[in-house]
């Protein structure tokens, strides 16, 4: 027999038995867009973060708290404000180029207007090494840092709703019970989906955050270097600045390409458990395949066995049933293909997750869900073709 | 080697059987004899029937001589060549190609119309579509149900569904057909009919043809009449 005879004997079995192969192929039907639909939404996860973390500008060092090591539980940072000077200072070529900060969450409130800002303690030169400009009235400046002057820039959208249609410089906001000047509005970042919404920000000097938040510490330390070539020269300054004072154990210097490659790794991996979660119920649905195929098999054991005796060899009868095994889960996984995409996408719109269709993906869902028919029909097709065929025709 | 479809010009004799027993093994110890050396020989386009009681062993033997069981000792030939010794590739080729089936039950596929049921046999062997087709078609204006083509066996009365099988089994030019029963879920006069027509195509075709019957008239017309008892023959009678 033909391979497109078996397949056109195949098809026709299927047909005959419309809705019991519709329900069979729903199984791997679901499965297959599970998988799709997980994977680009993980894919599109990971694209996002990375692309947020590439979003702060290139050539940048952190340097953080601990020994740099994933994994490892949070780390009580150990830097001081005198160790964001001591960094810039040991930088070759000119300083400024070395910035440090504290984060926390607050209410700002100014006229009666309330808003849940995050707040930032930063050093002068903070906005220089991050990338990110003035868009009204000016920085904070050394001296404000000096002193800690009780001076405040606001983020475009904490500007907005605290002063809606009216200039906020030189108005006053307060954060708890201390009031603060506004002396400059940051220009506007747009919207990044993960880590902290930077138009949301508050920013006061980092000695007056200090005293705000009751502690002395400072989170990280920012480094920007002058190219991609002087980078490791300033790393090398900046772990020699650091060892001066701290032990190795307690910070780390990583640049930012450093930190995309371990966060892309993380996502991916968690794409992939995502998928092998999905893959589960392929799985399911393979077990349907041929628990039903089995059914099919006994149904048809007449059939077998006029085929056989009218000439059909084992591996005729054999394939005839894979066929139709592999039919039932490439139609699921083609129809599961489009649906995942198509939900992929009204997911994207609505989540702030964009989705992201793979080729990778789209091969993997359609080799497996063959492969689901292979290996989930080649027990009942066996069968079928090792029927005896006095026994089959016999058989009521 | 592909299976001898036999030609003219060729030995006589089309399958023989030698000393053949066959044995049902029911459990693991109990031990159904069914056949218990039956030994003949049926020459090419010869009529045969089998008769004997209930139980006595003529299915089974059917079976052997068409190659859908192998015997627990002894030998079946085809052309000379032992059954015992072919692969499942040629067994079938052998079916497909020389032994045409007609079945007490019919043995049609419900789903299938006549002319599909038809051409089932042609799929195992080469050929396009639109060949098998009109082949099948002709096979069908043979057994007189050119106007039934499109019919699926449920629309179809008994003699008919057994005339589609017989359609069935003479589409592919066998040197043999073999019937058991054909005509035991027919009324008498529709079995006469089916009889007729198995020995018109016997007649005009040259094909051998081998009956099991229950029916003294039907037997009566064979040239050759072997009666079985317990699994053995008993009577062998030449007309
Ligand atoms: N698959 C089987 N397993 C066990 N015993 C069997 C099997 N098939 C047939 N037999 C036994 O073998 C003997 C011969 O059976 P067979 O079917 O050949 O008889 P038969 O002559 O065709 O009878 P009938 O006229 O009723 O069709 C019987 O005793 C039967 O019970
Ligand atoms: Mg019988």
């Amino acid at each position: 027999m033909s391979l497109r005879e078996a397949l056109r004997v195949a098809m026709q079995a299927l047909r005959a038995n419309r809705l019991r192969s519709a329900l069979t192929t729903l199984g791997v039907l679901i499965g297959v867009m599970s998988v799709v639909l997980l994977v680009a939404i993980g894919q599109g996860a990971r694209s996002e973060i990375t692309g947020a973390i590439e979003g702060l500008g290139s050539n940048l060092l952190f340097v953080l708290p601990g020994d740099g090591e994933f994994g490892a539980g949070p780390t009580r940072s150990s830097f001081e404000v005198d160790d964001i000077e001591r960094v810039d200072r040991s930088l070759p070529g000119g300083n400024g180029r070395a910035a440090g900060y504290v984060i926390g969450a607050e209410a700002v409130q100014a006229e009666g207007n309330r808003f849940n800002a995050t707040v930032f303690g930063i050093s002068e030169h903070y906005l220089g090494v991050v990338d990110r400009t003035i868009a009204r009235g000016q920085a904070l400046t050394a001296a404000d840092v000096a002193t800690g002057r009780r001076v405040a820039v606001l983020g475009a959208t904490t500007a907005e709703t605290l002063f809606p249609g009216q200039d906020p410089i030189g108005r006053t906001v307060s954060l708890g019970a201390i009031r603060y000047r506004v002396v400059g509005v940051l220009d506007r970042v747009g919207t990044t989906t993960f880590g902290p919404d930077v138009d949301r920000q508050v920013l006061i000097p980092i000695s007056a955050a200090q005293r705000l938040f009751g502690s002395t510490r400072v989170d990280a330390i920012f480094v920007r270097a002058t190219s991609t070539v002087g980078i490791e020269a300033d790393r090398a300054a900046t772990e020699a600045a650091l060892a001066e004072r701290l032990d190795e154990s307690e910070f780390s210097v990583v640049s930012q390409d450093e930190i995309i490659g371990v966060v892309g790794d993380i996502l991916q991996i968690l794409t992939w458990v995502l998928a092998a979660i999905a893959g589960i119920s392929l799985l399911v649905g393979g077990v349907g395949v041929s628990n039903i195929m089995l059914v099919s098999v006994s149904e048809r054991t007449r059939e077998i066995g006029l085929r056989k005796a009218l000439g059909a060899r084992t591996r005729d009868i054999t394939r005839q049933f894979l066929f139709e095994a592999v039919a039932l889960t490439g139609l699921g996984g083609a129809v599961g293909l489009a649906l995942g995409i198509v939900l992929a996408e009204v997911v994207a719109t609505f989540a702030p997750v964009p989705a992201e269709i793979t080729w990778w993906s789209i091969a993997l869902a359609l080799g497996v869900s063959v492969l689901v028919g292979l290996v989930f029909g080649v027990l009942p097709a066996r069968r079928a073709g090792q029927l005896d065929p006095v026994a089959a025709l016999r058989h009521e | 080697m592909s299976a001898p479809d036999l030609q003219r010009g060729q030995p006589p004799v089309l399958l023989q059987a030698e000393q053949v027993t066959r044995i049902y093994q029911l459990g693991r110890d109990v031990q159904v004899p069914a056949l218990r050396g039956v030994s003949f020989e049926v020459d090419r386009g010869e009529h045969v029937a089998i008769v004997g009681s209930s139980g006595s062993g003529k299915s089974t033997l059917l079976n052997l001589l068409g190659a859908l069981d192998r015997p627990t000792s002894g030998h079946v030939r085809y052309h000379g060549r032992d059954v015992r010794e072919m692969s499942d590739t040629e067994l079938a080729r052998l079916r497909n190609a020389s032994i045409g089936f007609v079945f007490q039950s019919f043995q049609l596929l419900p789903r299938l119309t006549a002319v599909d049921n038809v051409i089932l046999p042609l799929v195992y062997r080469p050929g396009s579509p639109r060949q098998r087709r009109e082949l099948a078609l002709e096979a069908l204006a043979q057994v007189g149900l050119a106007d039934r083509v499109d019919h699926r066996p449920g629309e179809l009365s008994g003699g008919q569904q057994q005339r589609v099988a017989i359609a069935r089994a003479l589409v592919t030019e066998p040197s043999l057909v073999l019937a058991d029963e054909p005509t035991g879920n027919l009324d008498s006069r529709t079995g006469e009919e089916v009889m007729a027509l198995l020995e018109t195509l016997h007649a005009d075709q040259g094909t051998a043809l081998v009956v099991i019957t229950h029916e003294r008239e039907i037997a009566q017309r064979a040239s050759r009449r072997i009666e079985l008892r317990d699994g053995v023959i008993v009577d062998e009678v030449v007309a």
